[in-house]
Order: C-alpha cells, then structure tokens, then sequence
C-alpha cells in the first residue's frame, strides 16, 4: 500500500514526535509514505476564515502535487494525512472541487496560472483511517509484541476528523480509535467528550475559552481513570499538553495527564524502541506511562 | 353503421383552464374538425348542467362520440362515462382530453397552451371515432373481509364488521393482539387507562363468532383482485395447541429460560414459553423458538412435561392456510425509531435514557416496576427530561412530524410529576396540540409545574459530576443550557415497519416518500390504496393517534361493507385479448404479466387471457413479437390515430 504522503506543517515541527512515531509504525504495517515533492501549507484554520478561496487553491495545489505523485501505477492516488485539520481541509477542497462549479472554476484558473491541473481523481484520507480500514485491525493485532495491558487510555477524536459527513465514522461517537486500542490491548475508557472541540487555533487568541473547553477533556479523561489521552491530531495534542499546567493555573486543578498520539502508543504496542517514537517528547512527562507497561 | 357525429365539450374549470387557454378559440378550432357534430365550452362541464348540455346533444342533435377537454380523468371519466349511459350510449364512446394538469397548470405562455390544447382536442376527436362499445362486466364478490394487523385499527376494523353480520379474518403477527396501544400507561387527555379501554374490546374479538382471529401468523402471498383475493397465511408453528391450553400458566412460571421482554421494551424479562402481557388474547402461550432450550440445545421438556394439558407440542410446524376474501383492510401499524441510530441522544450508553414506549411501561402499574419510576440503581430519579422531536422533523433520520409526540410528552411529564414529584423537563421545538381537549390538557400541564425548554434536546451526556444532562439551544433564552437530570426520556419517531417493504408488496400497496403506505387521495379517499379492495388504517399510514386511528379502523370497515355487500363487483372491460390466428405459442408474455393473468394452452398451442384476472396493464401486448395481443379500448389503431391527430396541429 503506497500513498501520497501530506504531512503538513506541524508534522515538520511542533508534532515532529508525530511523523517520527508515524514513520516508524508505517513500514512494519506495510504502508509505504511518499511524501509529496513541493508540498505547501494546507491553509489550516487561519486562512478559510480570511480567504475561502485562497484556502481551498492552497489545498488543492496539494491535490495536484498528489495527483503526479508515483504511488507504483496505483490507479488513483490516495493522499494520507495525519494531521486532522489538513485531513479536513483536502478534504473539503477536494468536494468543493467536485461538486461546486463555481469553486471548481476558480481553483482551476489558480491553479493553471502555476501552470498545474487537477483531474479530482485523488483520494484523501488521514491515516487512522488508513490504519484502520485500508491495513485492517486483523493486521495490526498480528503485530502486537507488547499489549498495552492495564493501560487505561481515553480516546480523543478531537472535532476535524470526523467532521463535516463523517467520512470513515459516525461524525458524534466515532468507534474507530477505540477499537484500534482495543486491539493493541489497552483498556479504553468510554470517553463521552471524544469528538468535543479542543479550542484549535483559539488557544491564540481566546485563551480563557480554550482553556475552559480543555479543563473538560482532562477533567473526564482523570475521572475516568485514564493514564494517558490518545490523540490523532498535532493541535488537540498541543492544546492537551503544552496548555495544561495553564488549565491548572486557571482552574486550580492538577492535572499531570500525559496526551500520547496513537502512532506512539501503537509503536510501543508493536515493541519499537521509545526513541524511534519520540516518545517523552510531550510537555507532561510520559514516564507514568512507560512504568505502567515496564518499559 | 350510422354516421359518426363528435360532440367536443372544452370545459373551462372556472378559470383553471380559461386563464390560460383560450377556450373559444379551441371551441372554434375543433368544430372544424372531421365529425365533430357540436363544439361547445362551458364554464364546468362535471357540474350538472354542463352534463345536462353533453345528454340534450345525444338526444336531440343526435351526438354518438363524446370528447371532454377537462381534467385527468381520474376524477372525472366515471362521471361523464354515466353521462352517455344515462341516455343509452355505451359509456365507452367517451373520450377525454386532460387540458388541465397536462396543459394550463403546466404551460407559461398562452399560446402555446392554446394550441397544445387544441393538439390534445384533435387527437381525443380522432381516437373516439374508432372506439368499440365495451360491456362491463361483474364477478360475484367473497363476503368475508381479512383485515391485517391486530392494534386497535384492526380490532375497531374486525368489529365492526363482525357487528354487520359478516364475517371476517383477523391476522396478528404476535402471539397476541393489541398492538402498541396495549403496551401505553394512560392515554391523553383524559387520562383514561389504556388497558381498561382496549382490553374489552379484544376480549370481544375473541368471543365474537363472525371473527376468525389467527395470532401468530402472517400474510406471505396475496393473488386476484377485489372480490376474490386469495390470500395465503402463514400460521407459524407456536408449539401450543390452542385447543387443548387452557391458559393455566404452569409452563411459564416453570420455563428456565429467560429472554428481554418485547412488550416491557427489554426492562423486564420474559420466559421462552410466554403470553406477551397478562391481558393477552388469545391468553395463551407460544414458544419462543430462538431461545427454547428445548429448540436451541435440543434437550429440556419442562413446559411439555408439565402441561396437565398435555397442549405443548414440539413437533408443530409452520403451517400455510389459503382462503378466499372479498377485501382486505390492512392496519399494521407503525414502530418507534431506535434511537440508538443518533448516539449523540445517549441511547444505549447511557442507562437511564429510555425510549417514550419504555417509559410507558416503567409508569405502568402492571410493568416491570410496578409503576414506580425508578432508575437502574433503584433510586428515584430527582429530575426527568423528555426530549421531542428524537429523529422527527430532523432530516437526517425523519423529515416528517410523528405527530403524536407531542401529546403523549405532555401526559408522560404528567404522570412522572404524579409518580415521583421532582423536576420534569420538555424540551420541544414547537407543541402541536391539535385534538379535542389537547390544548387544555397542555395548560393542565403547564399549572402542574413542569418545566418546558423550547429547544430541540441536541444531546444527552454525562456532566462533570456523573449526572445526566441535556445539552440544548433555549430559544427563548437565546442561549446554551445544559440541564442536568436523572433520567431522559426519547421521543422516539414513528416510522414504517421494517417489514413494511414485504407487506406492501405482497399486498400490491404503493408506499409514500417517507415510507408509510400511501392512499389513493390524501383528502377524498384516506383509506383506499391504488388496489381496488385493499384499504388502509392506522399508523401504517402515518401516525395517528388513538382517536384517529379508532376512526379509520371503522371507516375502513365501512369501505369493505360496501364492497361486499353489494355482493358482486365491476371488472372493468379494458382487458387484454389474444387473436388466435396470430398468437405463436412463444410464450414470451406468460411470465411478464404480473398478475399471472395468461395461460398456455398445451393442446391449440396458444396464450389465452384469463379475462377474470387480467387488469388491463398492457405490458403482455407490448411484448408479443407477433402483434398477437392487444388491449380493449388501447388498440394500435386508437393509438396511432391519436398521434396522428396530435402530430397534425
């Protein structure tokens, strides 16, 4: 399975831990990542707001970079996606595409002013999904050399994964990293506030509403016992970790909940070594974790 | 043969036709046409002295082919096809040319509409001329009715019937009868109690002698048409023989299997050898097969060994039954949506989220709590909220308005204030109090303290402290509110049947977009289908409450007397024929008729048309490779003359 690899900009930075644990997960599952040549910011939440147009022409430049990517002569390409926010936003450049003409009109005279074209033949999908669907849980399990036994883990969705038709899961209660923790032997805590937003780019400039929509994912996740929130998002997983003593700060709570992405702890599961996963790179450390399963 | 003489009638339907045809200018248009005899318009030819024109021509200008530019002649042929009869002319020399729906409702410009019209004159002009005289014919008609589905729709149905004289068949997929009706606590307005209002009249179905009532059993094959339905049903095997139990009720208190019960919405359990609820009728058991041990492991005999009866019978099996009816009313009534298709309502994670028909048996003194409202732990709840609308006026699940809803929120809020006192909230998006004493039962309500939140329950969660809590926009307020509370009820849409699909097609009814059965006319004809001699009532039609589905369960009683009695049945003479010189014996059209009308005739070696059977639908005749078969009052002659007429304005 070869795909046309977007790992956006906070795979490339501030969720460095994200490729490292991603890349080192892929082979053994026998996804291969072509990353694509020349790729460029997806646009994320900041420029829809200002310049819908302009956000879906710097989405779909991606799709177009994607469409000539060699994926071994698959018939369509498959873009995977790890970071949810650019998962929604190739996403929804890639519907405008298809089923707005005029959208359609204008990304295709931007895009042909670079000299490129889109055929819209390109598939999108993040790579939970990919995990999930496209290598199947069967596969994953027969990879499992340490079970996350008695590792109690909250599953968090965050709000861009599944939204806006809930493309691979039900858009409220998605299942599908539940049952992938499942598989790798964690015990998952039923996390009702699995799909609530984490606040997003909010954090910048409405601190104290962001960090009230984060005080209620930590405060569920440690009521129900969970060691660790997995995540399959950079910005969740800044939010969560990076913001958490200032939710402790706010709200007087004390909070040391560590916030895993699910590639790190599917590594773990599959035995690689933590350095490979870049694991204890988080804000909160994730020793707590690593005792738990005699790391 | 005499000379052909065309009387053309342009009606102008008020000014439904006249704002947008010219009339008199197609008067004009088709009095120059060959054998048109007289040309008039008239303001509405269906009223009576618009007939009165059409029957003074007959007489005295001597008019023997009618055309009418009107209406669909759904409505209206009948009515004009008298109107030759009533002075002698066969009703077939009738013609009608629809300007109404297929001109000026749908026409912008005016000319064009005119000389569409004129079109239309032309070619119903040219075809009258090659009508044939055709006989109506009549079969004698069955006079005992089946009615379908046993709630209260179909047990108001069979009564009244039975009340007639005449005798009819009740079928019930249940082991009992009563529906959903018999599962409700008390019933809005006026409170009274379900159970003590329906259970009489069951128990009047089981001792009427004109009933004959199979529980248990379903309808799998329905073939003929009006008058003479054969009908198969499927008896299935309930493992006690009805003659021999007496309803003693040994077998269940000793069966070891325990199962959900269906009836109490799985918050009580059930034996495998059950009657649903204590009221049941017949009040006696069926075995549940899937969970008999008996059935499953292949070894128990308790209940069989214990029957004094000696009535539990392991080796029964299902069981065909064929008979003859004149009509067919079918009541199968709806079913509440499992709300677990929107997790975010919390129905299924959440254990004290409850569905309204739960609820129903939680207040109900004979349900699994004694009519305690109690949540899983046993403790009281403080605080209820009843959600409307779940999967109702929603687009993503129903787009409908379930109707009922409403009234039965307000009477489950009061009865939960009765029963446990605490804090009950509505939240509603509107309140359609629409009956007979509805409105004063809402303010009823209201005085009685209990809360309502105009805002569609968006989700139910678990708050930070562990309590329930329903997430919603307050309209009124303009602002979000999460409500905490013990227990949520759901107002759960109602929605077709599952099986809903197979009846309708085993009973040849056509279904409505949102999947209820649909009715010949939503205002003139509720309860007619596009089959002759199948009705409908109750729910399977869309929901109804109480009041309103009593009502349609009588007047399709009335709709089937007045079929049967009149003891025997028009056929309608536009059937198909076969020439016998041309027919080849191909065989092509024995299987496309879909009313297995055409038979094979081993020994001249062609198809024959049972004349009994055929309705006419044409679909033989336009498969035959030899021009063979044709369809009375459709010929190819008819038909092409028509074309050509129109084609030639």
């Amino acid at each position: 399975m070869r795909y046309a690899y977007y790992p956006g900009c906070s795979l490339k930075s501030s969720a460095y831990d994200y490729e490292r644990s991603t890349r080192a997960i892929c082979p053994e599952l026998g996804v291969e990542l072509e990353e694509i040549h020349d790729w460029n910011c997806c646009g994320a939440t900041a420029i829809p707001s200002v310049d819908p147009t302009a956000s879906a022409v710097l989405a779909a430049r991606n799709l177009a970079l994607a469409e000539a990517t060699d994926v071994n002569g698959a018939e369509a390409v498959t873009v995977a996606a790890a970071c949810s926010s650019c998962y929604a936003m190739l996403t929804r450049a890639l519907n405008y595409y298809r089923e707005d003409p005029a959208m359609r009109g204008l990304i295709g005279q931007a895009l042909a002013a670079g000299g490129r074209t889109l055929a819209g033949t390109v598939k999108v999908k993040h790579l939970l999904e990919i995990i999930v669907n496209d290598v199947g849980l069967e596969a994953v399990k027969a990879l499992v050399r340490k079970p996350l036994s008695g590792l109690k883990v909250a599953p968090y969705y965050g709000c861009l994964i599944v939204r806006p038709k809930g493309a691979f899961d039900d858009a409220e209660q998605p299942m599908a990293l539940d049952r992938l923790l499942a598989v790798l032997g964690a015990q998952v805590v039923p996390f009702e506030r699995k799909t609530k937003c984490c606040g997003g780019a909010l954090m910048t400039t409405k601190e104290k509403s962001a960090l009230r929509l984060n005080e209620d994912l930590l405060h569920e996740a440690s009521s129900k016992g969970a060691d660790v929130i997995a995540v399959v998002c950079p910005m969740c997983q800044m939010n969560l970790d990076a913001y958490q003593s200032n939710v402790n700060t706010a709200y007087g709570t004390h909070y040391r909940m560590p916030v895993m992405y699910f590639t790190q702890l599917m590594g773990l599961a599959f035995g690689l070594n933590e350095r490979r996963l870049a694991v204890g790179k988080g804000t909160v450390s994730h020793a707590a974790v690593l005792k738990r399963m005699g790391v | 043969m005499p000379e052909i003489r065309v009387g053309v009638y342009i009606c102008h339907c008020g000014s439904n036709i006249a704002d947008k045809v010219k009339v008199a200018e197609v008067c004009d248009f088709a009095a120059t046409l060959p054998g048109v005899a007289v040309a008039r318009d008239y303001q509405y030819m269906c009223a009576d002295p618009g007939q009165e024109l059409i029957r003074r021509d007959i007489q005295e200008r001597g008019v023997n082919r009618v055309v009418v530019a009107s209406c669909s002649p759904r409505m209206h042929e009948p009515t004009f096809r008298k109107v030759l009869e009533s002075v002698g002319l066969n009703g077939y020399y009738f013609e009608m040319a629809n300007i109404r729906e297929h001109v000026s409702w749908v026409t912008e410009d005016p000319v064009a509409a005119t000389r569409k019209a004129k079109a239309l004159v032309a070619g119903a002009v040219g075809r009258v001329e090659l009508h044939e005289p055709l006989e109506e014919r009549y079969t004698v008609m069955n006079k005992t009715t089946l009615v379908v589905g046993g709630g209260i729709a179909g047990i108001e149905a069979a009564l009244k019937i039975a009340a007639s004289g005449n005798s009819v068949w009740l079928v019930e997929k249940e082991p009992s009868i009563g529906g959903n009706m018999a599962k409700l606590d008390k019933t809005f307005p006026t409170l009274d109690c379900s159970a003590c209002i329906l259970t009489p009249k069951m128990v009047s179905v089981a001792q009427s002698e004109n009933i004959k009532l199979l529980t248990y059993a379903e309808v799998v094959k329905v073939d003929g048409c009006v008058g003479n339905f054969q009908v198969t049903i499927k008896k299935k095997a309930r493992s006690v023989d009805l003659a021999k139990c007496t309803g003693c009720g040994i077998c269940t208190s000793k069966c070891v299997v325990k199962v959900p019960s269906e009836f109490d919405g799985g918050l009580a359990m059930r034996k495998a050898i059950y009657t649903p609820f204590p009221q049941a009728v017949p009040n006696k058991p069926a075995i549940d097969r899937e969970h008999c041990r008996q059935f499953v492991v292949g070894k128990c005999g308790v209940c069989q060994k214990l029957c004094p009866a000696g009535a539990v019978d392991y080796d029964q099996v299902d069981e065909d039954v064929t008979e003859t009816f004149g009509a067919i009313i079918v009541a199968t009534g709806y079913q509440q949506m499992d709300p677990s298709v929107g997790p975010q309502w919390g129905y299924g994670r959440h254990e004290n989220v409850l569905t309204a028909l739960q609820f129903e048996r939680l207040v109900n003194a004979s349900g699994p709590t004694g009519g305690k409202v109690k949540m899983k732990n046993g403790e009281t709840p403080k605080a209820i909220a009843i959600l409307h609308c779940v999967g109702s006026r929603d687009v993503n699940y129903h787009e409908s308005c379930s109707r009922f809803c409403c009234m039965y929120g307000l009477k489950l809020a009061h009865l939960a204030k009765e029963k446990m006192g605490g804090e009950v909230y509505n939240f509603y998006i509107d309140l359609r109090c629409f009956g007979k004493g509805y409105e004063e039962f809402y303010n009823r309500v209201l005085d009685e303290g209990v809360h309502f939140i105009r805002g569609k329950g968006a989700e139910v969660i678990t708050d930070r402290d562990g309590r329930l809590a329903v997430r919603v926009e307050d309209t009124l307020l303009g602002r979000w509110r999460e409500v905490p509370v013990d227990m949520a009820v759901l107002s759960a849409a109602a929605e077709p049947r599952a099986d809903a699909e197979r009846v309708a097609q085993v009973l040849g009814i056509q279904r409505s977009r949102d999947g209820f059965f649909l009715e010949a006319h939503p205002k003139l004809e509720p309860l007619k289908t596009a089959t002759d001699g199948v009705f409908i009532a109750g729910c399977c039609q869309g929901p109804k409450d109480i009041p309103d589905s009593v009502a349609q369960g009588a007047g399709a009683a009335a709709e089937a007397l007045s079929l049967v009695t009149a003891g025997k049945v028009k056929i309608s003479p536009v059937i198909a024929g076969v020439n016998e010189e041309r027919c080849s014996g191909c065989k092509v059209c024995v299987p496309l008729c879909p009313y297995t009308a055409i038979a094979y005739d081993e020994e001249k070696k062609i198809c024959r048309v049972n004349e009994a059977v055929c309705k006419g639908c044409g679909t033989c005749v336009a498969s035959c490779p030899s021009g063979a078969l044709s369809v009375k009052h459709f010929t190819n002659q008819q038909i092409f003359r028509q074309i050509e007429e129109v084609a030639a304005v």
